[in-house]
């Protein structure tokens, strides 16, 4: 939803950002408002994901030019965990198994952290667990997962749905959806995109990175950016999206 | 009061050999006498073991470590933390058995818990005790046969539900303390049971437990016996553990290794009875100057035996972990099955681990494998809990509790797994501030 009085929440200038010495991001800029929903496509490669990444504070990204203001803070100074509990969410396009520790332990470890980064209270294992109860309906999910160790044994749907889960207990002020629609089948995608546009709100935003219009036939954006060579190429409204499904990316190539 | 300098190791080895006079007669005093003659000949092992090569013993040799004369008064509400709930416990103060503190009531029938010097006289005990932990090479051994003051003894006839509680406590002493931990568990023809051996500290203070365990499986018992180290950190706990499995019998083994300056355990498993099985799970999690050594051995004596393996180090600090793990397949073992796994995570540049996985074959029909690896906390699951707001601190040491758990969570009493869950987050907690 455009708003264009709504108050910025992120703003990316000339962004450059490299891995293991190799330039990725080659001036990337971005702003976005509460309640706006943007999508970020483009060929593999382009840097899209190195983009979400270097957001979210990825060690394996170094930032080499340019600006990012999140929520008015400059968000490269601060640690991961710091942007987290800023507000800043990254739904992993591959997310990790930890064997041992177990989904609900983490998820109330998470969720208590940032009670006490907001100065509220930190909530005990049965009144988190009623929150929970709550919340892992926005995602269709059986109440088994939570006593499973995070994502081991998974299936991709799943793993993606546990990301969203997370996200619903955070309540982040922006989250970053990196190929969240990789991998998942119709009904699993259909499920992870209620659950995001269930948490929408005037209040925050989404950046949706994937390759695919498909998913954007569920979470439908505001803005679609295409990203080529490590910049942003072209921005245009969602029907931009229907334009790279039926010509591809070359045309934007050439173009750029 | 500690020694103020390092003594020699001969000095520090002939001061064992001053050791209290427990009186025993008849079998058990030839025994003693036997076992004295033995220490005397033997000495510390040196790196010229090659079981001993890469354990540093010269911690130990700061001290002289004197007999325990005298016991200090330890109340329950002392070992509060230490105990488990609906068990059967037996209690060792500095060796000695307690029995104010011991809990004996829930052992039903064909099921004997005592203090092994009571037991002196029963036929099982005559006909196992020291038969099955040799002390002929062994210095430890030798020493402990001869200074033990008295030990546990479980006997089991049929099956038993309630989890048996051997806990051995090291007070905080005037000096330096031998103590001389011995357990002798012996479970009859298709029995059941699950034991927990136990050693702790109250108090820290550098006494020298050296315990030595035997356990006998007759044909088709099955034993879960549970080891956990978790004495004091300027302590000192060298064990023994001998194993001698029966056709069809089933031996699984959770040994823990947390406390101590320095802390070995030897636990050597005979499948000597057609279709045993044993399973061996373990995990060492040190830091600061900790060294905690590992050495196990699966002897594959007869055919159709199984073994499986999984022993973790974890060292922080500049810790030293060791694990040593030979299985041995013997001529005629055919249709052996044994599988082995050390997997080892270094926290800190400093920390050390040693694994040694190592096969002995005699046979063509088998199928053994075995496989090490050593790495650090995983990066993308270190980035993972970051980016949901975990601080690195709290990030590493949940990833480090959770490596630890695979191997904790394998011990089937709940309360135990949730007790030393608990205790190893807030140590991990506490060790990352």
């Amino acid at each position: 939803m455009i708003n264009k009085d709504s108050r910025v929440v992120l703003e990316v200038k000339n962004l450059k950002a490299e891995v293991a010495g190799v330039e990725i991001l080659k001036g990337v800029n971005l702003t976005v408002r509460a309640g706006e929903v943007h999508a970020i496509m483009g060929v593999n490669g382009s840097g899209k994901s190195t983009f979400s990444k270097v957001l979210a504070g990825h060690p394996d990204y170094t930032v080499t030019g340019g600006s990012a203001m999140f929520e008015g803070k400059g968000l490269f100074t601060l640690e991961p965990e710091a942007r987290a509990r800023a507000g800043l969410f990254l739904a992993f396009q591959y997310p990790v198994e930890i064997p041992g520790v177990s989904n609900s332990a983490l998820l109330r470890l998470a969720y208590n952290t940032l009670q006490t980064e907001r100065g509220l209270e930190e909530l005990d294992p049965l009144e988190f667990d009623d929150l929970v109860q709550e919340k892992i309906k926005v995602v269709e999910m059986d109440p088994s997962f939570l006593s499973r160790s995070v994502n081991e044994g998974f299936s991709g749907g799943e793993k993606k749905r546990n990301e969203i889960l997370q996200m619903a207990i955070l309540e982040p002020k922006l989250a970053i959806l990196d190929e969240t629609d990789s991998g998942l089948d119709i009904d699993a995608l259909r499920i992870v995109a209620n659950g995001v546009n269930s948490l929408l709100s005037p209040d925050n935003a989404v950046v949706m990175v994937t390759h695919y219009q498909r998913l954007l036939n569920y979470i439908v954006p505001d803005y679609v950016h295409v990203m080529s060579a490590g910049r942003i190429v072209r921005t245009g409204g969602k029907e931009l999206a229907l334009e790279l499904e039926a010509r591809g990316y070359d045309w934007l190539k050439e173009a750029a | 009061m500690q020694t103020p300098a390092t003594i020699t190791r001969e000095q520090c080895y002939e001061q064992l050999l001053l050791g209290k006079t427990v009186k025993s007669t008849g079998w058990l005093d030839t025994i003693r006498v036997e076992a004295l003659a033995r220490a005397q000949a033997l000495n510390f092992p040196t790196e010229r073991h090659d079981d001993w090569r890469l354990t540093d013993l010269s911690p130990l040799f700061q001290h002289a470590f004197h007999p325990v004369d005298s016991y200090a008064s330890v109340t329950l509400e002392d070992i509060d933390k230490l105990l488990m709930p609906d068990s059967i416990r037996l209690v060792f103060v500095d060796g000695c058995y307690t029995a104010p503190l011991s809990d004996l009531k829930s052992a039903g029938s064909g099921v004997t818990v005592s203090s092994l010097v009571e037991r002196v006289g029963d036929t099982q005990v005559e006909a196992n005790f020291a038969h099955h932990a040799p002390f002929e090479q062994d210095a430890f051994a030798a020493l402990n046969t001869r200074f033990f003051e008295d030990g546990a003894y479980v006997h089991v006839a049929g099956e038993i539900n309630t989890p048996i509680h051997i806990l051995n406590i090291a007070t905080k002493r005037e000096v330096p303390s031998a103590i001389y931990p011995r357990c002798l568990i012996v479970m009859e023809a298709n029995s059941r049971a699950t034991v927990i051996e136990d050693y702790a500290g109250l108090g820290d203070s550098p006494n020298l437990s050296n315990a030595v365990t035997e356990v006998v499986l007759k044909d088709h018992a099955q034993l879960y016996h549970v080891r956990i180290q978790r004495e004091e950190k300027s302590a000192f706990n060298i064990g023994h553990c001998s194993v001698d499995a029966a056709k069809g019998s089933v031996y699984t083994s959770t040994a823990l290794a947390f406390g101590a300056r320095l802390s070995r355990h030897e636990l050597h498993v005979t499948l000597q009875g057609e279709g045993a099985e044993a399973t061996l799970n373990g995990l060492a999690l040190i830091g600061g100057r900790q060294i905690a050594d590992t050495h196990t051995q699966i002897d594959h004596a007869m055919p159709r035996c199984k073994s499986h393996q999984l022993h973790k180090c974890i060292a922080d600090g500049s810790a030293h972990a060791i694990f040593g793990g030979k299985i041995m397949v013997r001529e005629g073992a055919s249709g052996t099955d044994s599988e082995q796994s050390s997997r080892n995570l270094l926290l800190s540049g400093k920390a050390h681990i040693d694994t040694q996985p190592q096969l002995e074959i005699f046979n063509d029909d088998v199928s053994c494998k075995h496989g090490a690896t050593i790495g650090q906390i995983d990066a993308d699951a270190l980035f993972f809990l970051k980016s949901r707001g975990l601080t690195e601190e709290r990030a590493r040491s949940l990833l480090t509790h959770a490596f630890a758990a695979e191997i904790i969570d394998k011990i089937p009493v709940t309360a135990l797994v949730e007790a030393l869950g608990r205790t190893i987050l807030d140590e991990r907690m506490k060790a990352s501030v």
